[in-house]
């Protein structure tokens, strides 16, 4: 009987529900019904009566907004890319310890104390036209022009870099260093070398959590906000669903329309996770078919 | 306290879902005995157990102690003593505090418990350890807090659940023993749950065998050992022979069995009241070599396959091509070898078939 | 052979990614201590007045007040709340459970921003829109899910066969909770209560939009003095995301010494047992 629960599919008794009570009330009232709420909002425009689709047609016959859905994923899917591939190489590579294992993920972890702000002022002033990079490398003569490194996608994809790799990597390896280790080590015995081992034994089994941590690296990714507005181009090439979202809140007051916006960000981040799960189906159909293949 | 009794009678039926893990189970237990709950994994065994102390609600039926009904009673109000495979030592307190926590939830003056801990840790032989963590103790260390524990609030029975199952052999060897002189010294009714023969052999008054919940035999050590009453508990407690047989009439205390290729003759149990259609067992070790001057039950056949196991052999042995014999003996047999064997009458059981 | 190059491609991208961090923080630093800096490499003087300067134009005291004010409530209540949840979870296997474990990662999974919209208009409506009060209910909002996450592997670690022995030795369910379940929770408790309190420190979207008069946190003062109206220099800005970052890092290396990095982030589906 050693364990850390009953076996059986138990009733909940008075206990247990006052238990629970106090925090799912919170999340349903503050974050379910807010939810609702935002959705009934977006649809009660100022101008429009109520029970309107004006904020939508809005947002969709407005280029100005609705290219921001193009922009997002545009930003969103290669920095999660980016992100998962980076921390998979470098999980992977010290799944097994490495040496300074314990300062080494100290160190990736502490940009977590950083902050948005001094992430983003640290990045204009090292990557900057004007930052250190650059005068080092137009000083060492490498370069004759600066490179743009800020104020652009590539400024926002550094800072995104910054703030979520940490994360990511902390997950993948914990995942990874669950993974049996005799399992690599009968492959090898079987004949297998190190990147069929990795390709043909590790991935698949890897590949929940990689796609775990994708759907949340994106997600996160999807909505970004303050990086957009500081080592981005807010008014151009980086501007994102949520400042399109933040300007009508906090600038144009209109929160009906800023709640729609919001409305279509869900939809947009859900669908996305949908496309992930069924790409997560077809990939497990596709190994597992792998094996009875020979 | 232990001034009562101690004697339990228990109707229990649990389900989890749509599975029925003890079914009816019904038993009476008298104060002072010691009667081990034995069946392998899975036969409800801990969940009975469990259900006794107030733990695990039961689907159905009643729980009694002396007079007084238990069913509805929170476990902290029963009064048993209980002691768990892992010990279940709190690890953030000493062994004092460990051994001393039932007391000090009665609020018992400190002096009071300082002295009833002390005899307590000198009965179980702990003397000394008292401010040592359960994580600086041996498994062996640690069980033997554990039942000191219980038995310091002089618990009106005591439950086991699988105490030695975690200890190595020879550890569980010497527990046991200290189990069984615990058990005459203080007399407490005892339930205790586990697979291993061998403890409820040598530790019980009585062995009740269960599989999937259900009660398939009760009785003494000896009863369970000598005259399984089915196939299950004749399988369990090591019979490995089994034949199926047609009876013939009983006569002058035998009855005369027709196998497949064999004729048996057994001798008859009074109250075996199954078949024309039977099963007669024995075990290994109760096959003779040789033959016999009346020829009765002789069988010959070639040695197989023999292992050696110290004192004794297992040794398989053909007597046709579908039946085979194990034989567990002390003389030499070598694979080959062509060996007249005995099956000895009043050796024989008489079992059900299924 | 091949191994060795994989190895030094690591050392490799983590010499490059220590060297990008120490760029992007020793600029910060330098210029939080340059007198005036422009386009040389370095600044050719330093001075600490930056930080006193952001103290008092900032109103940094009052700043810091408010922040910490509203991280230890924050922690407070949501390990009041989701400590109970956390031990029912853990123990308990119900048909709803799997919906619940689901509504409870939602605020985790789905970014501040998408639900931080209507959440504000939500509170705005009440009257708890721009308030110390509304960001403490914002920031909860993620908060109290990331404490019941947290706290669930610590109590599934404690056996039940503990809790058990405790009631056969007679101990009440409350007697349970206070001399078994609580003293052996108190490093799940305290790895809970410090990683709340980093995330809270660190919340931009929810306090941002939940920011009103006399109600920002630290981190959305600095946002707002970037962007302020008048001019503010930077380097007292960047003065102030010191102060910022120094807050922050002492939290982070106390959580550091009761917990594992890979112990701060979830744990995704790992088969336990």
């Amino acid at each position: 009987m050693a364990r850390a629960q009953t076996d059986e599919r138990s009733e909940l008794d008075l206990v247990a529900i006052a238990c629970l009570v106090p925090s799912l009330l919170y999340v349903v009232l503050m974050f379910v019904y807010p939810f609702l709420y935002g959705l009934y909002a977006s649809l009660q425009p100022p101008k429009g009566g109520a029970w309107s689709i004006a904020n939508y047609l809005a947002f969709f016959s407005d280029p100005y907004q609705y290219r921001t859905i193009e922009t997002t994923f545009a930003l969103a899917i290669p920095n999660s890319v980016v992100v998962v591939l980076a921390a998979l190489f470098l999980a992977y590579g010290m799944r097994r310890g490495i040496w300074m294992e314990r300062t080494i993920t100290t160190i990736l972890v502490l940009p977590i104390s950083l902050g948005v702000i001094f992430l983003s002022e640290g990045i204009l002033g090292f990557y900057g036209t004007n930052g250190w990079l650059n005068q080092m490398l137009i000083g060492a003569g490498i370069l004759a022009e600066p490179l743009e490194l800020t104020h652009n996608f590539i400024g926002v994809t550094l800072s995104l870099f910054m703030q979520q790799f940490p994360f990511c990597f902390l997950m993948l390896l914990g995942y990874i260093s669950g993974i049996d280790p005799s399992l690599e080590s009968s492959a090898r015995m079987l004949g297998a070398g190190p990147w069929t081992v990795f390709r043909r034994v590790m991935l698949p089994l890897i590949a929940p959590g990689l796609i775990i941590a994708f759907a949340l690296v994106f997600v996160m990714s999807f909505a970004v906000f303050p990086s957009a507005v500081m080592v981005g181009q807010p008014a151009g090439s980086t501007r994102t669903i949520s400042i399109a979202a933040y300007q009508q809140a906090f600038e144009q007051y209109d929160m009906s329309y800023a709640s729609a916006i919001a409305v279509i960000m869900g939809v947009c981040q859900l669908l996305a996770l949908i496309a992930i799960v069924l790409v997560r189906r077809r990939m497990t159909i596709a190994t597992t078919m792998g094996v009875g293949k020979r | 306290m232990s001034d009562s009794i101690g004697h339990l009678r228990v109707d229990i039926t649990k389900r989890y879902g749509g599975k029925t893990v003890l079914d009816q189970l019904r038993l009476e237990i008298r104060g002072g005995e010691f009667v081990t709950f034995l069946g392998p994994s899975g036969c409800g065994k801990s969940t009975a157990l469990g259900v006794i102390a107030g733990l695990i609600p039961a689907s159905a039926g009643e729980v009694w102690l002396d007079e007084q009904r238990l069913d509805r009673v929170p476990p902290e109000k029963r009064g048993f003593g209980m002691v768990f495979q892992n010990y279940a030592l709190f690890p953030h307190l000493t062994v004092f505090d460990n051994v001393a926590f039932g007391l000090s939830l009665q609020s018992r003056p400190a002096a009071e418990i300082q002295e009833r801990v002390q005899s307590m840790l000198g009965l179980v032989r702990l003397s000394g350890y008292e401010s040592r963590y359960p994580g600086q103790l041996s498994g062996g260390q640690q069980q033997r807090v554990a039942i000191a524990r219980a038995l310091i609030l002089h618990p009106r029975l005591m439950l086991f659940d699988e105490p030695l199952s975690n200890l190595d052999a020879k550890l569980r060897i010497e527990m046991r023993a200290e189990i069984k002189l615990l058990h005459s010294r203080l007399g407490l009714t005892s339930i205790y749950v586990t697979h291993d023969q061998a403890e409820a052999l040598s530790l019980s008054d009585r062995i009740v065998l269960l599989r999937d919940g259900v009660l398939m035999q009760v009785g003494t050590p000896q009863e369970i050992h000598d005259r399984p009453r089915n196939l299950f508990v004749a399988d369990f407690m090591g019979f490995r022979n089994f034949f199926d047989v047609r009876l013939g009439e009983p006569a002058g205390g035998f009855v005369e069995g027709m196998g497949r290729s064999l004729k048996l003759r057994a001798r008859t149990a009074q109250d075996f009241s199954a078949g024309p259609d039977a099963i007669m067992a024995i075990r290994p070790d109760d096959i003779r070599i040789g033959k016999t001057s009346d020829g009765v039950n002789a069988v010959r056949g070639k040695v197989e396959l023999v292992e050696y196991l110290g004192r004794e052999q297992e040794a398989v042995i053909a007597i046709d091509t579908e039946t085979r014999l194990w034989l567990r003996t002390a003389e030499k047999v070598t694979p080959g070898d062509e060996i007249a064997l005995t099956l000895p009458a009043d050796k024989l059981v008489l079992l059900p078939r299924e | 052979m091949r191994g060795r190059m994989w190895k030094l491609a690591i050392y490799v991208f983590l010499l490059g990614f220590i060297i990008n961090l120490l760029g992007i923080v020793s600029h910060v630093m330098v210029s939080a201590f340059a007198k005036r800096w422009f386009g040389k490499p370095l600044p050719p003087a330093f001075t600490t007045d930056w930080f006193s300067y952001a103290w008092t134009n900032f109103e940094l005291g009052q700043v810091l007040l408010i922040t910490l004010f509203i991280a230890f409530t924050v922690v407070f209540v949501a390990l009041l709340i989701g400590f109970p949840a956390a031990y029912i979870l853990a123990r308990r296997n119900f048909r709803a459970k799997p919906l619940l474990l689901l509504l409870y990662f939602l605020p985790l999974l789905i970014p501040q921003m998408t639900y931080g919209i209507p959440l504000a208009t939500t509170l705005y409506k009440l009257g708890i829109g721009a308030s110390v009060a509304g960001v403490i209910l914002a920031v909860l909002v993620p908060m109290v899910p990331l404490a019941v996450f947290i706290l669930l592997p610590f109590f599934e670690q404690i056996s039940l066969n503990l809790e058990w022995s405790a009631s056969m030795l007679g101990a009440s369910r409350l007697q349970i909770f206070r001399r078994v379940l609580l003293p052996l929770m108190v490093p799940g408790i305290l790895t809970a209560g410090l990683l709340v309190l980093v995330n809270t420190i660190s919340n931009f979207e929810l306090a941002f939009l939940l920011a009103g008069g006399g109600s920002q946190t630290l981190v959305v003062a600095l946002y707002y003095n970037v962007f302020a109206g008048g001019v503010r220099p930077v380097y007292s800005i960047d003065a102030m995301a010191v102060i910022y970052m120094v807050m922050v890092l002492s939290v982070l290396l106390v959580a550091l010494r009761f917990v594992r990095p890979t112990q701060m982030v979830f744990r995704l589906d790992q088969p336990r047992r």
